[in-house]
């Protein structure tokens, strides 16, 4: 960090009383960089360690959770839905590109900065939580591994990452960590590929899936940041922004914003594993379950989601539309899929898909804070379930398939109480996390519905709604076959609990699952009559751009009155006193108010509906699930089998990529430098019968050249079994006999 | 002049140490070394003594030596440095030094090797450095001779058409380069009075030559001078479509002398153009950028996509060479500040991630004796020291944020999208294909089940970590720091980029 020039705020700043000083930037930054120092001594000493080290990285991430969460109660006891800290603005910021400010151009003066919001705050605490839980939790399941503190490294560097990425201020340094996410997402996949016993080559051809499949979104997301840079000259998010409204205050929406804005969003695509990137992420349940618990369910694919919610600001309606069809159709597409799979890491990856479509599907549909609160509430009860999966698969020596299973519940206690909570929170169930967050999605689809009138902006609710049903069931028949009933098979007779680095973060993440919806700063009656709005949802608010005011961030020095960042719209919950027009605003309230109670009886209906069906099917046996399939046909096998999209994608994109690249190479071969050949024959020939008339300046020296070159390749190869000064000094004379013939060429 | 002859120093101490080498007896393989290391790593020092100390950034042209040299033609010896020149020239140094000691196990006729190793560096050294075209030419030409009997004796099985198919390539080239040298020459005479090869002086006058309509043969003077030094240059770059003597002089070159031409011959035709091709006929490059940009577009996906279907490991690598120099015509092109100095840093650090490369090449080669990707595998197992290495060196090579390639290739593709948008999301299949055909590479090299024959392979050794590590520390460094190369030429990327946009017409 370079400090610039201080901008003369502070003591406005300070006279607010909401800043938690600047110090909190130390605090910050240290955050991200622990892990940081911790991937750097792994890489560097890891293996000369006790223990190859594993504590080293797995404290400092405790470290650095302790500080997130501590800030983050610093953050929820200001209780300010306008609580933000921007270092840019109270003058630490890193010329990255350039130090010399002096020059006008715009790269030059970009600088990168920490961005300090409460939406920053819970997404750090979260993730810097998780990521601890999930460091412990390795440390039991990877015992025995033969790359045990490579791991660990690569899990650090992950977490540096995703940490970094929360506290950027501007896309460049977002799209660099969000970068980094990948690879580190690609060797961890990849991690049993190099496996020093058994290398695992299914592991490595997911991981080059994975990462090539995300690359797809990230460059289409970085194309949509050239957009947007190349007529704003800015890519701070809160300089896009500020130019955005004025953008469209003056000029209204243009195509070009619906073609950045969407770009962009491709981005989130391709890392939340959206239809139609959304292949990867069931294949990179080849890396060890606690990555696939910590970065393909709880953090990096929720990046996407961020990334959404943080230009939302950026997207025309057209843009929202795509968004949230998007988002919807994931959701249902999904969760269909996660009817049909055997093997408990594949349901819960195609479960994540589509619980990251809700997310997006609420952005799309202006339920920016419902989104990213479903985000908090399905990081923590989707970690308990893959590691709980986890446990599983380490409780049943490695066996993934829940044909194979059974009757887990009496073996392992723990995990089975941690994951049926989950589940109910997942599935919707009021009370639990998951039913707050996933309410408020499907109230603001069904209020946008609403207030539009059209058919279009309708679909998303009730694709959403049937999602619902659909999870409900697909997550308790994985419950039902995975711990009821009698054991199916040896593994799974000969079942035992996992040791307490496993089971203790399982007991932390599963006891946010029950209260972390609510917290405990609100009773759960209220919730049930819709009277008052979970925390999250009370300090991050949805951005809405006719309300931004861009001379906001340069009057109030980063603090108070910017509101208007992540501003006042109508949540339904009336905090939006005093903005707009009162009438229009209690009219809106009453949809909102509408929309809420119908879409929470709505989701408590479908939840029961769903969980009903699955224990007709998996618990009491009524139906007969191979029969149902076998009546299916052809419905069931399409699928079964993923709707076919590898098959698709493999014929298309593939085929034609290793197609088109022959035949670029037979091009070059033998036309690019078939016409190269066919010159220097002629050349060759003409240089033969030329002669003395060859008069031409040009073609006189290269046909000089030719010959003279075989000459010396002649004289040289006699030379190399000779005497090697007699050959040096023939370059010299070489380069002399040269510079004399430019010389006369000069005649 | 008061302070040490810094220029002279660097580009003639490699031609010192040759002196040296040719006098020892062929026997004394270890003093020839040691001694071709010696040389180089002083240039080398002195390079980061001047990178690092007396170099001003906002000064312009530096550091000069100058003085008569052939007065009858009002030849100079006339040496300087810039922004533009500097971290090329640091980058040459180093490269050397690296390749001196990734030539250690030369065995044959290793004496002349390394006296024409060092001979080679003179030549670039001296291109980069030289101010007056017509020292610059004499440079020029010193660097191909050293170059084609490296690849012509030092070379693979096909070597002799490699070197010869080099040779002719760019030779074409010098003799196109010729013909414009000496249009100019006689041009500048007709407006000084005397005629020069100064380029400085030269540059001041191409405003007065453009103004000139006459025209030979329907196109006018800086026409003319523009497209033959264009090819000349874009052979030596190179420029789709005349890339094709690239591969095989890669295949075919020993490991060092492909780190060399991949790092730093391809950045001369690069610097050619910014420090002569499109400051002399300014209007002409005008009226080309488009082409050009889309030449550069052309390169980076068609390298990309014949990359991908090559099984030669080091073709794979000398593809996306061209497909990487693509970035720098598409940023060049654009004019824009970003997308030049973006051009310019992709010199740099393409220069760091292919050497890298082509060292990892070089590492497989040396152990397994063939370089068919598909007859490979599961190497981690026996090199993960190697594997650690090799990781950073192909995410730097398809230009990982985080990395240097990244920054360069991300403030190209910025810079040009305000000019060329179209271009530039084209261009975006080059980035996707590059990160394909490099994973697909690292994994069929290192991943899955080690095959018997391999069984014996040792990791890394001293010698090899000490070539490698430094170019990928760079990678990682100037992908964080990238101040430290970027703030070196802003300031005379700025005033290129004024000069030339004068002449865009808005």
């Amino acid at each position: 960090m370079l400090p610039a020039p201080p901008i003369e705020s502070l003591t406005a700043a300070a006279a607010e009383g909401a800043t938690l000083g600047n110090s909190a930037y130390a605090f910050l930054l240290a955050v991200p960089l622990l892990p940081l120092v911790g991937w750097l001594l792994q890489v560097f000493f890891g293996r000369k360690l006790p223990r190859q080290g594993d504590w080293l990285p797995t404290s400092g991430m405790a470290l650095s959770a302790l500080i997130a969460v501590v800030m983050f109660i610093r953050v929820l006891f200001q209780w300010n839905p306008d609580f933000l800290m921007s270092s840019a603005e109270d003058g630490f910021a890193w010329r990255f590109f350039f130090s010399d400010g002096s020059i006008p151009a715009p790269i030059a003066q970009f600088t990168a900065g920490i961005l300090y919001d409460n939406l920053s705050a819970f997404l750090l605490a979260m993730v810097a939580l998780v990521s601890f839980l999930v460091h412990l939790f390795s440390v039991g399941y990877m015992q025995g591994d033969s790359r045990y503190n490579i791991f660990f490294s690569n899990l650090s560097l992950f977490t540096f990452a995703m940490l970094g990425l929360v506290l950027s201020d501007n896309m460049v340094f977002f799209f660099v960590f969000w970068e980094i996410m990948g690879l580190c997402s690609y060797l961890l996949i990849g991690h049993l590929a190099q496996d020093r016993k058994q290398p695992k080559m299914s592991a490595a051809w997911a991981s080059l899936k994975a990462f090539m499949t995300t690359r797809i979104g990230d460059v289409c997301l970085f194309v949509g940041m050239a957009v947007f840079w190349a007529k704003f000259d800015t890519l701070s998010f809160h300089g896009l922004y500020t130019a955005t409204a004025d953008h469209v205050a003056a000029n209204g929406w243009e195509g070009w914003m619906t073609f950045g804005a969407i770009m962009m969003f491709l981005g989130a695509v391709g890392k939340s594993a959206q239809f139609p990137l959304h292949v990867w992420l069931p294949d990179a349940m080849e890396g060890p379950t606690p990555v696939s618990a910590m970065i393909h369910a709880a953090t990096m694919v929720a990046a996407g989601v961020y990334l959404t919610g943080r230009i939302y600001l950026l997207c025309s309606p057209e843009a929202q539309l795509v968004i949230a069809c998007v988002g919807a159709f994931t959701a249902i597409f999904a969760a269909t899929i996660g009817i049909t799979g055997f093997d408990i890491k594949k349901v819960l990856a195609y479960s994540t898909i589509s619980q990251l479509g809700y997310m997006i599907a609420a952005i799309g549909v202006g339920g920016v804070s419902a989104g990213l609160f479903h985000v908090i509430t399905h990081a923590i009860f989707k970690a308990c379930l893959f590691l709980g999966s986890g446990s599983v698969i380490h409780g049943c020596h490695h066996e993934q398939d829940m044909r194979e299973m059974g009757g887990l519940r009496k073996k392992m206690p723990i995990t089975y109480i941690t994951m049926l909570v989950s589940t109910l929170a997942i599935s919707g169930v009021p009370l639990f996390a998951g039913f707050y967050s996933k309410d408020a999605i499907l109230a603001k689809a069904l209020e946008k519905s609403m207030v539009t009138q059209e058919w279009i902006w309708a679909m998303p609710f009730y694709l959403l709604v049937v999602a619902a049903a659909v999870t409900a069931f697909y997550m308790f028949r994985l419950i039902f076959m995975t711990f009821h009933g009698e054991p199916r098979s040896d593994h799974a007779h000969h079942a035992h609990e996992s040791p307490w680095t496993m089971t203790v973060p399982l007991m932390v993440l599963g006891f946010f699952a029950v209260f972390g919806g609510k917290f405990w700063i609100t009773d759960p009656l209220h919730a049930v009559s819709g009277g008052r709005t979970p925390w999250f949802m009370a300090l991050v608010h949805d951005p809405d751009l006719e309300r931004w005011e861009s001379s906001a961030i340069e009057q109030a020095h980063g603090y108070g009155g910017h509101g208007a960042l992540l501003s006042h719209a109508a949540d339904g919950h009336g905090s939006g006193e005093g903005h707009g027009a009162a009438a229009g605003h209690d009219e809106h309230h009453d949809v909102a108010h509408t929309a809420h109670v119908r879409a929470m009886i709505t989701s408590i209906i479908v939840a029961t509906l769903g969980i009903l069906t699955a224990c007709l099917f998996y618990l009491f046996g009524v139906f007969n699930p191979k029969k149902v399939a076998a009546a299916l046909g052809g419905l069931y096998r399409l699928v079964f089998n993923k709707y076919f999209f590898d098959e698709l994608y493999h014929a298309t994109v593939i085929r034609g990529t290793v197609v088109f690249s022959g035949f670029l190479s037979w091009v070059d071969q033998n036309i690019v430098d078939g016409t190269v050949l066919l010159v220097g024959r002629t050349m060759k020939r003409l240089a033969g019968f030329s002669g003395a008339a060859d008069k031409y300046v040009v073609d006189g020296a290269v046909n000089w050249v030719g010959e003279s070159t075989q000459a010396a390749g002649q004289a040289v190869r006699r030379i190399q079994t000779g005497r090697i000064q007699q050959y040096a000094y023939f370059t010299f004379a070489g380069a002399v006999l040269l510079a004399a013939v430019v010389l006369l060429d000069l005649f | 002049m008061d302070s040490l002859p810094y220029l002279s120093l660097i580009t003639f101490l490699p031609l010192l140490g040759m002196a040296v080498i040719l006098a020892l007896p062929k026997s004394q393989e270890n003093a020839i070394r040691w001694t071709a290391a010696l040389f180089s790593g002083l240039s080398l020092l002195f390079a980061t003594v001047v990178y690092f100390g007396p170099f001003d950034a906002t000064a312009g042209v530096q550091l000069v030596e100058r003085f008569d040299w052939i007065p009858a033609f009002n030849i100079q010896y006339f040496m300087g440095v810039d922004g533009l020149s500097l971290p090329l020239v640091f980058l040459s140094a180093l490269i050397h030094f690296i390749a001196v000691f990734a030539s250690w196990n030369i065995k044959k006729s290793m004496k002349g090797y390394f006296a024409l190793l060092l001979l080679l560096e003179v030549g670039v050294n001296g291109v980069f450095l030289a101010l007056d075209f017509f020292l610059f030419y004499v440079f020029w030409e010193i660097m191909l001779l050293p170059m084609y009997f490296l690849i012509g004796i030092w070379g693979g099985p096909r070597r002799e058409y490699a070197a010869i198919k080099f040779f002719l390539y760019t030779l074409a080239g010098s003799v196109l380069m010729l013909v414009a040298l000496v249009a100019i020459y006689l041009k500048s005479g007709g407006i000084a009075g005397e005629p020069t090869f100064d380029l400085l002086t030269l540059k001041s006058m191409a405003s007065t030559w453009v103004q000139d309509q006459s025209t030979f043969l329907g196109m006018k003077f800086t026409t003319w001078i523009f497209w033959f030094l264009f090819v000349g240059f874009a052979i030596k770059i190179p420029v789709f479509p005349f890339h094709t003597w690239l591969p095989d002089a890669h295949v075919e070159a020993p490991t060092p002398i492909s780190v060399i031409l991949a790092g730093i011959l391809l950045k001369l035709g690069a610097y050619g153009m910014l420090r002569i091709n499109f400051p002399l006929a300014p209007d002409a490059f005008a009226d080309a950028r488009y082409f050009l940009a889309v030449l550069g577009t052309v390169s980076i996906v068609y390298g990309a996509y014949v990359a991908m279907a090559q099984t030669d490991f080091k073709r794979v690598v000398a593809y996306s060479s061209v497909s990487h120099m693509g970035y720098f015509l598409l940023g060049a092109a654009s004019l824009t500040f970003a997308g030049l100095n973006g051009a310019t840093f992709q010199l740099f650090t393409h220069g760091t991630s292919s050497a890298m490369l082509f060292l990892i090449v070089g590492v497989v080669y040396d152990r397994a004796h063939h370089r068919d990707l598909n007859d490979f595998g599961g190497l981690a197992q026996r090199m993960p020291f190697f594997l650690g290495v090799a990781t950073i060196g192909i995410f730097a090579g398809l230009g990982l944020p985080g990395m240097s390639g990244f920054i360069s290739e991300a403030m190209t593709l910025l810079g040009a999208y305000e000019v060329y948008p179209v271009l530039v999301i084209i261009s975006t299949l080059g980035i996707l294909m590059t990160a394909a055909f490099l994973l697909y590479a690292l994994q069929r090299v290192f991943l899955g089940s080690l095959p018997k024959k391999y069984e014996n392979f040792t990791d890394m050794d001293r010698r090899e970590a000490f070539c490698l590590v430094p170019f990928a520390a760079l990678c990682i460094l100037l992908g964080i720091v990238p101040t430290l190369v970027l703030d070196k030429m802003a300031h005379a990327i700025q005033l290129l980029s004024e000069e030339l946009s004068a002449y865009t017409g808005g």
